[in-house]
């Protein structure tokens, strides 16, 4: 209930963030809605259990390209540039982008069976991140000393619930191992013959490097040229 | 209680107290909601309370290394309650808003960045499980809360409609983007040794004594603890590189026309953020919450053990408490490192602003890069030439030997096994 009260407020203030955004006319105030609005979704990744995501979200957008957006605008900003004024066509043009975007979103969440994947993701408990080994012990305990077979059914059972409480929330180990290619949940009874899952390592340092020539290429393009200039005052 | 991830959390424990309650479903939602409400006051209480005595602390070592006395009126003779009386007096101060500031962002910009302090608190372990937030990429998480402070300030700054302020604001923006770069390289050397991001299995593999901390594993870890040090004391903006309220040059920075209450929340984040990074530095280098003496480590190592499952099932007294000492150790471990800052600031003189962009970018980073490559092949070599991966001392425990003898199956085992499955 908790959870779902939680949700309720953050996709609120995600949604009413993003059109703050578009709302507002200061490019300032603008950054402020934007890390309201990439803040609440990091903490929706943080109600979904995916720890590293929210964490990657926040250092990522709100912590690395929000403050370089209000960073750009800070050197650059003069009168006409803090003040942003769509034009007709422009409020067209973007609309018509954003409503595409909406479609092919919507098109896409009614093209994915839900059913499959709610069944392939374990049952996730209300508190992620602790592990009680008293009370696994306990059920371990418990399941030993079973002797009708609904009783084993039951220890057996909470002893899966206890493991889906625990599995939540610790993505990292997981993630690490798909850099390599290790997906055990795609991987693992497959039928024979299918190639495996290709590792994420590569493409990551693909992106990396792109990402390198990207900043060495501003880096270039800002640089400070020097004039040659022969004196003060003469414009060669 | 045995295992670094196998605690009992305060939400489990009430509920298991409240059982004679009756109806579990309310019980749970009671003893989350009650477990809700003692996490965030405590936290509130660390957040709240250190900065007052560490501002309090800055004013006498100030007054001390400066040949004055510091306070020594309000409360007593060493002026205990100085800070208090700061407070009160900031309080009733006039909430001032400049004509030309844009007034919705200046009034939220201390928010955001108290907001963005006191969040580190929730990923801080301060003891064996005791931590507001047990997520197992805590290192990284907490990293990425400490980075979003600098937001807060670039907007005050920047609304405030100073010349002043954004003069303050800029620095503090340019410092920050690149001090974050040679912080988290330092920061990823220790998490290398352990190989976790959870701050939590960082601090209990240095368990066992002095020569177990990571600071002494390999001589790359010990200057990268320097280097930290000094990203850290840059990245909370600390002098030698306060620049963004250099008062000789900038009146006061970013924060010349805030008042009152929303300056308060300033000077409450910058104190926060000193204990956080300290505390970071502390847990990732210093043997977190252990004194690295032999005997009391295990004299906290048999409390642990003693009196199990009282008052309730899975609740040990004993450990609880280690815990509480153990919680003290790391209190105390981390406002040395902040007197440490403190004697620094008053020491040092401040740099321009070319000079620590320069220190940044042109030393800091490179030798970061060098000690993170160093601690790369380090063990590599100690390895090839020595037959064991460390120099001297016992190897780094895994975390399975760790786990006392009671606890058969541990639980990072456990959560491989299931990762296999």
């Amino acid at each position: 209930m908790t959870e779902q009260l939680l949700f309720w407020v953050f996709a609120i203030l995600t949604c009413g963030g993003a059109v703050a955004v578009v709302a507002t006319q200061n490019v300032v105030r603008m950054a402020f809605w934007l890390v309201v609005s990439l803040g609440s979704v990091a903490a929706l990744f943080f109600l979904l259990h995916a720890d590293f995501l929210g964490a990657a979200q926040l250092l990522i957008y709100v912590g690395g390209t929000v403050v370089l957006l209000v960073f750009g605008v800070m050197l650059t900003a003069s009168g006409h540039t803090i003040r942003v004024q769509a034009s007709p066509a422009e409020v067209m043009l973007g609309s018509g982008v954003g409503l595409v975007l909406l479609f092919v979103l919507l098109f896409g969440i009614n093209s994915v069976d839900w059913a499959d994947v709610s069944a392939r993701i374990p049952a996730a408990g209300d508190s992620p991140a602790v592990v009680d080994e008293t009370q696994d012990r306990h059920l371990r305990e418990q399941l030993a000393s079973a002797t009708t077979p609904e009783e084993k059914a039951a220890a057996e059972e909470a002893i899966q619930a206890v493991h889906a409480r625990r599995q939540s929330g610790r993505t990292v180990r997981q993630l690490g191992l798909s850099f390599y290619g290790l997906r055990p949940e795609r991987d693992l009874n497959q039928p024979a013959g299918q190639s495996l899952a290709p590792g994420y390592l590569l493409p990551f340092e693909i992106i990396s490097i792109h990402l390198l020539v990207v900043l060495i290429g501003a880096a270039y393009l800002a640089r400070a040229k020097r004039r040659a200039t022969s004196g003060p005052g003469v414009d060669l | 209680m045995n295992g670094p991830l196998a605690v009992l959390t305060l939400e489990n424990f009430l509920s298991n107290f409240l059982k004679f309650a009756g109806n579990s479903e309310t019980v749970a939602l009671i003893a989350f909601l009650l477990a809700a409400v003692i996490h965030a006051s405590l936290l509130l209480g660390l957040f709240g309370g250190l900065p007052v005595f560490y501002i309090w602390l800055e004013r006498k070592v100030a007054g001390r290394i400066q040949d004055r006395l510091g306070p020594t009126r309000v409360g007593g003779k060493f002026g205990w309650l100085q800070t208090i009386a700061d407070g009160i007096k900031l309080i009733q101060k006039e909430d001032l808003i400049p004509k030309d500031a844009d007034s919705v962002v200046f009034r939220m910009a201390p928010y955001l960045a108290g907001i963005a302090s006191f969040a580190a608190f929730m990923v801080l372990p301060v003891a064996d499980g005791w931590i507001g937030v047990a997520a197992e990429c805590g290192a990284f998480l907490i990293l990425a809360l400490m980075s979003l402070e600098v937001l807060g300030i670039i907007l005050a700054g920047y609304s405030s409609g100073s010349k002043w302020a954004l003069f303050g604001a800029m620095r503090e923006a340019a410092q920050m983007v690149s001090y974050e770069i040679p912080m988290a390289i330092c920061a990823l050397i220790p998490l290398l040794i352990a190989g976790s991001l959870n701050l939590q299995v960082v601090s209990h593999m240095q368990t066992g004594g002095v020569w177990n901390w990571f600071i002494f594993h390999d001589p790359f870890a010990f200057f990268a603890f320097f280097c930290y040090f000094t990203t850290a004391t840059a990245s909370v903006k600390r002098a030698p590189f306060d620049l963004a309220e250099a008062e000789s040059e900038l009146v006061a920075g970013f924060h010349t026309e805030y008042s009152g209450f929303r300056w308060s929340i300033f000077f409450l984040a910058e104190y926060a953020s000193m204990f956080a990074v300290s505390g970071i530095a502390v847990l990732l280098f210093l043997g977190g919450w252990e004194t690295g003496i032999v005997i009391p480590e295990a004299i906290f190592g048999s409390l642990r053990g003693w009196m199990p499952n009282t008052p309730v099932a899975g609740f040990n007294l004993g450990g609880y408490i280690a815990n509480l000492l153990a919680a003290h150790v790391f209190v105390i471990k981390a406002s040395l490192l902040v007197t440490l800052q403190i004697w620094v600031r008053w020491t040092l003189p401040r740099l321009r602003i070319d000079q620590v962009m320069t220190t940044c970018l042109k030393y800091l980073v490179p030798i970061s890069c060098f000690l993170f490559l160093g601690a790369v092949f380090w063990p590599l070599i100690v390895t090839s030439t020595k037959g064991r991966p460390v120099l001297f001392g016992p190897p780094v425990k895994s975390v399975a030997s760790v786990a006392a003898p009671s606890a058969p199956s541990s639980t990072i085992a456990q959560n491989r096994s299931e990762v296999a499955r």
